[in-house]
Formats: structure tokens, sequence, C-alpha cells
């Protein structure tokens, strides 16, 4: 083997290279799936939703998607090259959610797809809560004091 | 303009996805704390009043990622304590929230029941 080869080989299989295209493949697959998003926001907007409801139609149609995605397998084939591309829009919170429930069906319907579906939903809503709940104490308080809206318990 | 509207949320989706996944290659935060960590941020960017600004920007490239979920919640927060007072705290962010988690819980159930897992996941 060439010195040049050798070193070819090295950086292919080195941390960094890897690093630097899991970059890119994240970029490229989080930018189509936000672009789409973006069309169907329009496509919503002018089929007649509001200026709230097209973003929240957009983001349950990638809900659904990810969701049939994933019964089919093809939802992994897409999230091994994508990597966070696919994980950090709402694809990936549903595909966690699905793959969860269809991989603990041998343990049963009630204890295991049952509990086992909110192995990664759970941390997501229970920390999403708990921080609505602390910036609910803060603006509650905010207003009380403050006295420009009255709030009342 | 529509084009100009999707080139904005495509990079900045594309810059927060490419992040993450920085996040994940150079420490060892697993991919649901990432999950965690966009959500709670979602929560704390509105709650600094930088939502809105964002959204009407970059549009699908800050509401898709998870950081529109958490957003999500702190509106419903937001507009729960301004409408009905200390209640708002408790009910505000399931409230605004429990379309997407409803849904992605019946499909999660559905597709378990229709489907057979083929490999395991992740």
């Amino acid at each position: 083997m060439k010195k040049s080869e050798k070193l070819e080989l090295i950086n292919k299989h080195s941390p960094h290279t890897r690093c630097v295209k899991n970059f890119c493949l994240a970029f490229i697959f989080g930018a189509v799936i936000c672009g789409v998003g973006e069309g169907l926001i329009y496509l919503f907007s002018y089929l007649g939703a509001d200026e709230r409801s097209s973003p929240m139609l957009t983001t349950l149609f990638f809900i659904f998607l990810a969701s049939i995605l994933t019964g089919f397998g093809l939802f992994d084939v897409i999230a091994k090259r994508a990597g966070a591309g696919t994980l950090v829009p709402v694809t990936g919170f549903s595909n966690a959610v699905t793959s969860e429930a269809m991989d603990s069906k041998s343990e049963g319907i009630i204890l295991g797809v049952g509990a086992k579906i909110f192995t990664v939903a759970g941390p997501v809503i229970l920390f999403g809560i708990t921080a609505g709940v602390v910036y609910g104490i803060v603006l509650f308080f905010y207003y009380l004091f403050s006295g420009g809206i009255v709030v009342s318990f | 303009m529509i084009i100009t509207d999707i080139i904005l949320a495509a990079v900045s989706g594309g810059i927060i996805c490419a992040l993450a996944q920085l996040l994940i290659d150079l420490t060892k935060l697993t991919p649901a704390r990432i999950l965690v960590l966009y959500v709670t941020l979602g929560v704390l960017i509105y709650a600094l009043g930088l939502y809105e600004p964002l959204y009407s920007l970059f549009g699908a490239g800050v509401s898709l990622p998870l950081i529109g979920f958490g957003a999500n919640i702190g509106r419903g927060v937001y507009e729960a304590v301004t409408n009905e007072g200390a209640i708002g705290i408790l009910s505000g962010g399931m409230t605004s929230s429990s379309a997407g988690i409803t849904l992605a819980l019946v499909m999660g159930l559905t597709t378990a029941l229709i489907f057979k897992s083929k490999s395991k996941r992740m």
C-alpha cells in the first residue's frame, strides 16, 4: 500500500471526516424537510387554513408521514443517512413513538405497547410541559406584580 | 415571495439539524437527550419573546424542528395564563400541544397493530 493510499484510508475512517459528512447530510435532509414544510404551510393557507392552523397542520402531516414510513420500515433506511436531519424535525419524535410501539408488541398490548410507547415521548412531553409550567409561574407573578394585566386565580 | 420563504426555511431548518448532528457526534448526547434539549429550548425561546419574529422570518425552518413543538407549549401557557389566570399555568401547555401528541400516540398504536417490526430500531 502506497503512502497516499494509506493517508486516504486513514482520512476516510477518522472521526473528523465522518463528522463533516454527517454534518452535511443532516443539513441537507433537514433543509429538504423544512423546505417542503414551508411549501405545505403555503398550500394549507391557500386551502383556507388560518395563520395558526397551517403550521400546525404541516406538523401533523409530518407526524403522520413519519409514522407510516416507520411502519413500512422505510424511515430507518432514510434516518441511517440523515441522522439529526430526520431526528430533530417532528419526524424524529413520531418515529421514536411508533418504533418503540412496534418493537414492544411482543411484550403485550397493555404493558408492552402501552407502556413502552412513552420511552422517548415521555421525556419529551414531561420536560416540555415542565418548562411550560415554570414559564407560566414566572408569567403569572409578573402579571400579578406589574399590574399591567389583571389576572385572576 | 414563496421561493425566498422556502429557501429561508430550508437553510434555517438545515442549520438547526446540522447543529444537533454536531452535538451528537462531538459530545456524548444521545438522540433522546437532543429531543428533550430542543423542546425545552423551544419553550425558553418563546418565553423570551424570540419565537414570533423567528417564525415570521424562517417559517417551517423553526416550526418543524422540535423547537416549534416547545414554542407551541410556550404559546399555550402564555395564552392560558393571560386569559384564565393561575389555572392556565397547568392547562396551557397540554392544551396547545395536544393535537401533535395525540396524533403521534394514536398513529404509533395503530401502526404497531398493523405492521410487524422488521429490524431493531436506531
